[in-house]
């Protein structure tokens, strides 16, 4: 460690070896972005635990086989993917100082996101209108849990969206702002990996007899 | 009536209504008349002295972490009250009620008290206690002036403690949960626990879970991020370790009691089946994960004192700690392990031998390098030239205390003993030995050992040592009898024995905590003292104990600011080195500083959140729909402000540090 | 731990220290967008095809498979959306995702074991229901 010291001049003071006059500490946004991501990452860790103990409890009701409809499954995870990437355009265009280009990106990132909502939305409405409901089994209890909190998740990741949409035209790609873009960011893509988990565990392992 | 108008008096006040006031029990009327006068008088006295507005400029918007941890402190000692005041009538109800006579507190009452006291002992004394700690003086030890985020730590202080109101609430309006401070399901669900009580104590929580976890998250960043120019890990103070530590084990294990609590409440809200006894439900998934969170909690309330008493050994003895290296891989070796021994907390549930084995060796490896630490403070004594002053009596106090709670939980950790003692006053005994002789023996002397630094002045030796022999005393008094009648297999949680023969136990245990009630007494008499003798106990200097780290570095209180200048740091123990090489306090040459504003964001944003969880308690949705969509609206506004921090002018630096050289060079 | 700055022309760079780029290690290039979309097609379309078409007998191989592919697909995510590595806020990024990630394990593998063994042993007329939890053979 060097010597600090002031106005450039010679010091015999030993003391400024202790002290710097101007400390500018680094910026933790993004490492605690990325911790409370972890928390989350914990929370849907306490649901998958719970989906897996009580997966396969049906009560004489309907299974995961009876009721999933995985062709759509597959669309909503088409649409999540897509997000992902449009909000990925959408980081570039911010990086390039554009603007437009990052609100218009962000718009399409949210009309995935909605359209994801509504396609599970209606999945959900479908399920309590045919009996099977959270209230049926511990199996569809620990669904709705689960792919439910995530779809909450992905609500407030929508209005977060919409929310920046709205920063970035009135104030612009300023250094608060991009550091806000790039939590949106860290949050949207640790979603899709949530859903990852959620297609592979309780979709498609949920038909499989 | 109309049915439209049932039902909107029903959404607004849903299950709320003026019989939810206890009016036919005589002890919390009584309660209520006393906090209603004193209340009254405080609120009195801050008119009177015109004290609301610097009230709510100086600390109620305040982003100060050393106000923040100041405030922690006094949550967590009026908290102290209640919980031991929750403990004073178990005592006299166990010390009376045998045979014919049934004692003050009918069973519905009783079981409201115990769970009220585990849980305000918990969350709003223990954490709340161990979190102002940290926070007052984490930053200070690694030269910041700050922590990472300081709305988000005001916002988290005033969630853990509307948390705390929302408790106390019950004890007015409804009543609490009768299950136990963990409320296992099935007991705890809506068809054996249809009152208000369960539902008080899930949002009780939920509110103050919030809080806690984001505070986790701000100090890591913190730590990681703020630590001054040449301070490597392996050169911080071993209680910011320690502090590191436990907020990995906050953020990694928080989640897990909001996502159970809130499947809890799906339950009983909904009608959901996670923990019912039918539809495939499953009731010890709720205890199995329940505990993946309470055992990594209790480290977390110990490890920070842990750290407190590395401090406070190493500069009584006026020495290095021995073994920092090991100090710090004990530390981060209990941080992993605690995820690996939770079952220990439900050997008799039935998970077989296989599985109690691995959990009852998991649980004996974790007690060896809490062992390793104990040996480290004890050669950091040895050649030491050791000063008994108060902190250093508790830390005494705490070797002997604690390492025996430490062995009753080695001889709890073989699962065959285990199964006679489970549930047993045994178990009791085990875990206040160590919460007391730990946590609590901790925050006193860290409280003893800082609080010149945060006020300015010493509190009053006299005083302090009256209550630390009283509580040292009075714990063993107070536990000693559970200890031998958990061998008898006595139960706990009973408010009523038939067997005579016990009275006696019980007896010496209520005396018991009547010196402990003589300690927190002496306490609070201490604080009178010495805020009277402030002037003879004045901690000029900055430095009173003859510290090692950066905190002593500053003046008592330090400035907004902490520091002018930035320390630079070369060793660890780095306020010691400083000193060994003739190290100068600057006296000018003074920038100007950048610094966060105030905000009354934090403030608001909780109450709502409070307003919520009271709406949701009662199923009042309207009051919770509106709350709710306030708190998104305050949030998202919050989120326009751009403009929340500010410099102060080198002007006032200087003069503050003046003022301060001023004040060291008429006392030298 | 920055570099302690002495000269006094530097206000300007108070509210975001001037070290040239502000997030290490968080640009993400149009190229690494396009190959993870791909890979990730790929790595969910596999999964579902297997199941779908019900490609392998046991039940118990397609599960350890597509388990296998999410795993992959998690690390395709992290490393070309969330741009995980190891230099990412000094090293505590990833720490703080490995340290997560072992208590996910933990959390999972812990509770499924201790309460298969609860069932078996506390619940033993529960037959069907309780035997058929997945995985955990």
């Amino acid at each position: 460690m060097s010597e600090t010291i002031a106005n450039g001049a010679v010091s015999a003071d030993p003391s400024a070896r202790y002290y710097v006059r101007e400390h500018h500490p680094e910026n933790g946004t993004l490492l605690g972005f990325w911790l409370y991501l972890m928390s989350d990452c914990l929370l849907f860790a306490g649901l998958f635990a719970a989906y897996a103990v009580l997966g396969r409890n049906y009560a004489g009701g309907p299974s995961g086989a009876e009721l999933f409809e995985l062709p759509t499954i597959a669309l909503n995870t088409a649409f999540l993917l897509l997000s992902s990437i449009t909000y990925g355009f959408a980081m570039i265009a911010s990086q390039r100082k554009n603007v437009k280009a990052t609100i218009i990106w962000l718009g399409i990132t949210g009309l995935f996101g909605l359209a994801f909502l509504t396609l599970e939305i209606q999945e959900f409405m479908h399920l309590i209108h045919e009996g099977a409901g959270p209230q049926r089994s511990a199996f569809l209890t620990s669904f709705f849990a689960l792919v439910g909190t995530h779809g909450l998740h992905v609500t407030f990741g929508s209005i977060w969206l919409v929310t920046l949409m709205f920063q970035v035209g009135k104030h612009g790609l300023t250094t608060e702002n991009k550091r806000r873009l790039m939590c949106l960011s860290m949050f949207w893509h640790f979603l899709d990996v949530i859903w990852i988990g959620v297609f592979t565990f309780v979709y498609l392992m949920g038909v499989l007899p | 009536m109309t049915m439209s108008d049932i039902n909107l008096t029903k959404l607004i006040f849903g299950r709320l209504s003026l019989e939810a006031i206890p009016y036919h029990e005589p002890i919390l009327i009584g309660t209520f008349a006393m906090v209603a006068i004193g209340g009254l008088a405080l609120l009195a006295v801050l008119t009177k002295f015109r004290l609301w507005g610097p009230l709510w400029r100086d600390w109620i918007t305040s982003i100060d972490h050393k106000k923040i941890g100041i405030m922690y402190m006094v949550l967590g000692l009026v908290m102290l009250l209640r919980g031991f005041a929750d403990a004073l009538m178990m005592r006299a109800q166990q010390a009376l009620a045998f045979g014919d006579s049934a004692g003050f507190l009918p069973p519905h009452h009783y079981d409201q008290v115990f769970t009220a006291h585990g849980t305000i002992m918990i969350f709003f004394v223990a954490m709340p206690f161990v979190t102002g700690l940290m926070n007052y003086v984490v930053p200070l030890q690694i030269g910041a002036r700050d922590v990472s985020f300081p709305f988000l730590n005001n916002f988290s202080f005033w969630m853990t403690t509307f948390g705390a109101m929302l408790t106390m609430a019950s004890l007015f309006i409804g009543e609490f949960a009768k299950t136990g401070w963990l409320a296992f399901p099935p007991l705890s669900g809506i068809a054996a626990s249809p009152d208000v009580g369960v539902d008080y104590y899930i949002w009780s929580l939920q509110v103050a879970g919030v809080g806690t976890t984001l505070s986790g998250v701000n100090l890591i960043a913190t730590i990681v991020k703020m630590r001054a120019p040449g301070m490597s890990l392996m050169k911080m103070p071993v209680f910011t370790w320690t502090a590191l530590c436990t907020n990995a084990l906050i953020v990694a294990t928080f989640p897990i009691l909001t996502v159970t609590l809130a499947m809890l409440s799906l339950d009983r809200m909904v009608g959901t089946n996670f923990f019912t006894n039918d539809l495939g439900g499953n009731p010890m998934l709720y205890v199995n994960l329940i505990w993946i969170w309470g055992h990594p909690e209790v480290y977390i309330l110990v490890l920070p004192v842990f750290g407190v008493f590395s401090e406070i050994v190493s500069t009584f003895s006026g020495k290095k700690l021995f073994g920092y290296t090991s100090m710090v891989y004990a530390t981060v070796v209990i941080t992993v392990l605690s995820y690996l021994v939770w079952l220990h907390h439900f050997f008799t549930m039935g998970s077989g031998a296989s599985v109690n084995s691995f959990f009852g060796i998991t649980t004996m490896i974790i007690s060896i390098p809490t062992g390793a630490k104990i040996f480290n403070w004890l050669f950091t004594m040895y050649k030491g030239r050791i000063r008994f002053d108060v902190p250093m009596l508790w830390t005494v106090g705490f070797m002997l205390t604690f390492v025996i709670g430490g062995m009753t939980g080695v001889m709890l950790a073989v699962p065959p003993a285990d199964f006679v003692l489970h549930n047993s006053l045994f178990l009791i005994a085990h875990f206040h030995n160590v919460i007391i002789g730990g946590v609590v023996f901790g925050v006193f002397a860290g409280l003893n050992y800082w609080f010149p630094k945060a006020f300015g002045f010493k509190l009053d030796e006299f005083w302090g040592k009256v209550s630390f022999w009283c509580w040292l005393v009075g714990f063993w008094v107070a536990f000693t009898p559970l200890y031998i009648m958990g061998f008898m297999g006595i139960t706990r949680r009973m408010n009523h024995f038939d067997d005579p023969s016990l009275q006696k136990f019980f007896v010496i245990a209520a005396i018991g905590a009547l010196i402990v009630a003589a300690g927190i007494g002496a306490t609070l008499l201490q604080f009178y003292v010495s805020w009277k003798n402030r002037e003879k106990l004045r901690d000029v200097t900055g430095d009173p104990w003859g510290g090692r780290t950066l905190e002593w570095a500053t003046s008592s209180p330090p400035p907004d600011y902490n520091f002018a200048f930035t320390p630079v740091v070369h060793e660890s123990d780095s306020w010691a080195d400083m000193k060994a090489n003739n190290y100068k306090r600057p006296t000018s040459g003074f920038v100007s500083i950048h610094m966060p504003k105030n905000t009354a964001a934090g403030f608001i944003i909780s109450a709502l959140s409070a307003v919520l969880g009271f709406a949701m308690v009662w199923q009042m949705w309207l009051p919770a729909a509106g709350a709710f969509i306030a708190m998104m609206a305050a949030i998202i506004v919050h989120t326009f402000n751009y403009k929340r921090d500010y410099y102060i002018p080198a002007e006032e630096v200087v003069r503050t540090e003046e003022a301060h050289t001023r004040l060291l060079e008429r006392h030298v | 731990m920055s570099a302690p700055h002495n000269h006094s022309g530097h206000d300007h760079h108070h509210g975001d220290h001037g070290h040239g780029h502000e997030d290490e290690g968080h640009h993400g290039s149009l190229k690494d967008y396009a190959i993870g979309f791909v890979l990730s097609v790929i790595l969910t379309a596999i999964p579902f095809w297997l199941v779908m078409a019900k490609v392998f007998d046991k039940s118990s191989t397609t599960a350890a498979v597509i388990l296998a592919f999410a795993a992959v697909q998690v690390v395709v995510h992290m490393v070309y959306f969330l741009h995980m590595n190891g230099k990412a806020e000094g090293g505590w990024s990833l720490l703080a995702t490995m340290f997560t990630l072992v208590l996910l394990v933990i959390v999972l593998a812990g509770s499924i074991w201790v309460m298969y063994h609860m069932n078996i042993n506390m619940m033993p007329s529960m037959g069907t229901d309780v035997h058929n939890m997945q995985d955990m053979r």
